[in-house]
């Protein structure tokens, strides 16, 4: 089995006496109210996802991300995973005291082991990754309502949040041991915020011709406006592996973390995170964790170059599309018709059918897809 | 931001190697090229395998038969 990034997979969830402890001893502990996506980055410490990561970043880590792309000790990181607070919230949290992280429902979450607070350039996170200022960026939007102080140390959950999805959340933990009982030693993972269209099955398949397993792990949380709802995704999903694939090389499981839109750099991170769940390999198709026209189709692939030692082999894929003349799923290296032979899997229009009630040509979806779909009375994030 | 960063010496016959090497692809220095080539070479040696206690395997094995994951 591949080892997690940096060779030990992370575990700060309390067992159950500890969190008594802690819950008891709570109400004498100073209280920071933190969001949902925060909420998701804590459990995704505690868990393992974000291994070797034991609570939020410090100045020196943080400085050397947004540089280097890696932490202190050389290894590859690519996105700063940072708690911020206002300087009132921050001025009575004391550095070398515990803090109690509450979400916003004012459930206790995780104790913060307060080491560090510091402040940032908005600016410059924005800019080193996501390599814009342009605030219709939504990476950069959502920075710019940062607040000014971040804080960092590490963190022990209380308990991971139930989701309506829970029947999907499985931790590396959990994901190394089922691939060790499925026999598998050569995963690959794909990472997804889309319905499943005939071009991203054929690209599924194609890496899994060369390994013992897929493992299909869409990213629930916070998107953008337009994006599939994730309840809509799995039921595709669902469905998808339902008829299409072999039980016994196919796994789906969720990844609760917010997509950031950091494009090459975000691509990093998720193959780090992916090799934490125990996959051998990446795929990684045009415009990995991009939006609109913010990063070359390609940058998301070429930053690998970077990385010898990032662990987790990326399988690079180039846009397919469904060529007439072929009859079947093709790219550009292996077609030689003009483009009066393509279909597009155009996600939009894919989307503008189904708004429609349509059904998608067999070329473009599945119709066990399209119909799951199109169950949903709206599919989409308002 | 000055990068931190640590001298070792390397013959001069190899430097000029890299040197001739490197001229015309994306490393910017010998530097450079010697960082990547250490970190691939330190990443091949990185210790394979993570192992979890029994009673953990069980635990993880029955929540996943629950969920339909394995039979």
């Amino acid at each position: 089995m591949i080892s997690p990034h940096g060779g030990k997979l992370v575990d700060r969830v309390l067992n159950e006496e500890c969190r008594q402890d802690i819950l008891a001893a709570a109400r004498a502990l100073p209280k920071l109210t933190i969001n949902d996506e925060s909420v998701s980055d804590v459990e995704n410490v505690a868990t393992g996802v974000f291994s070797p990561l034991e609570g939020f970043m410090g100045r020196a880590d943080y400085r050397n991300v947004l540089n280097e792309m890696r932490l202190r000790t050389d290894l590859p990181w690519t996105i700063p995973i940072v708690l911020d607070a206002s300087p009132e919230e921050a001025a009575r949290l004391k550095e070398g005291k515990d803090v109690l992280l509450e979400n916003e429902s004012g459930r206790p979450v995780a104790v913060l082991h307060l080491q560090e607070k510091f402040e940032y350039s908005k600016d410059e996170l924005a800019e080193k990754v996501f390599l814009t200022m342009d605030k219709a960026h939504p990476g950069v939007a959502k920075v710019a309502g940062m607040k000014k102080i971040l804080l960092a140390g590490p963190l022990d959950l209380l308990e991971v949040s139930p989701t309506p999805f829970d029947r999907y959340k499985l931790s590396p933990k959990e994901t190394r041991i089922l691939f060790k009982e499925k026999g598998w030693k050569t995963i690959v993972a794909f990472q997804t915020r889309n319905t499943p269209h005939i071009g991203h099955e054929y690209v599924q398949k194609t890496a899994l011709t060369f390994t013992d397993g897929i493992f299909v792990n869409p990213v629930i949380g916070r998107k953008k406006k337009g994006d599939f709802k994730d309840e809509v995704i799995l039921a595709s999903y669902d469905e998808l592996i339902k008829h299409y694939y072999l039980k016994e090389r196919a796994v789906m499981a969720i990844l609760q973390m917010e997509m950031r839109y950091a494009g090459p750099r975000e691509a990093i991170h998720h193959a780090i995170v992916r090799k934490n769940f125990g996959c051998t390999h990446i795929i990684i198709g045009r415009d990995h964790a991009g939006v609109g026209t913010y990063y070359h189709p390609y940058a998301a692939q070429d930053i690998f170059e970077e990385f010898p030692d990032l662990g987790i082999a990326p399988l690079f894929f180039r846009a397919f599309y469904f060529c007439k003349k072929c009859q079947s799923v093709v790219n550009e290296k292996i077609c030689p018709h003009p483009n009066s032979e393509q279909i597009q899997f155009s996600g939009t229009k894919i989307r503008d059918l189904l708004v429609k009630g349509e059904v998608p040509p067999a070329e473009l979806m599945r119709p066990e897809v399209a119909k799951v779909i199109m169950q949903f009375e709206s599919p989409f994030n308002e | 931001m000055e990068k931190d960063v640590m001298t070792v010496s390397i013959p001069a016959s190899l430097y000029k190697k890299i040197e001739e090497t490197i001229k015309g692809t994306g490393d910017a220095s010998v530097s450079d090229y010697i960082a990547k080539a250490l970190r691939e070479k330190l990443a091949q040696e990185e210790k394979k395998g993570d192992s979890f206690s029994q009673e953990d395997e069980e635990k993880v094995k029955e929540r996943l038969k629950a969920l339909g994951y394995i039979d």
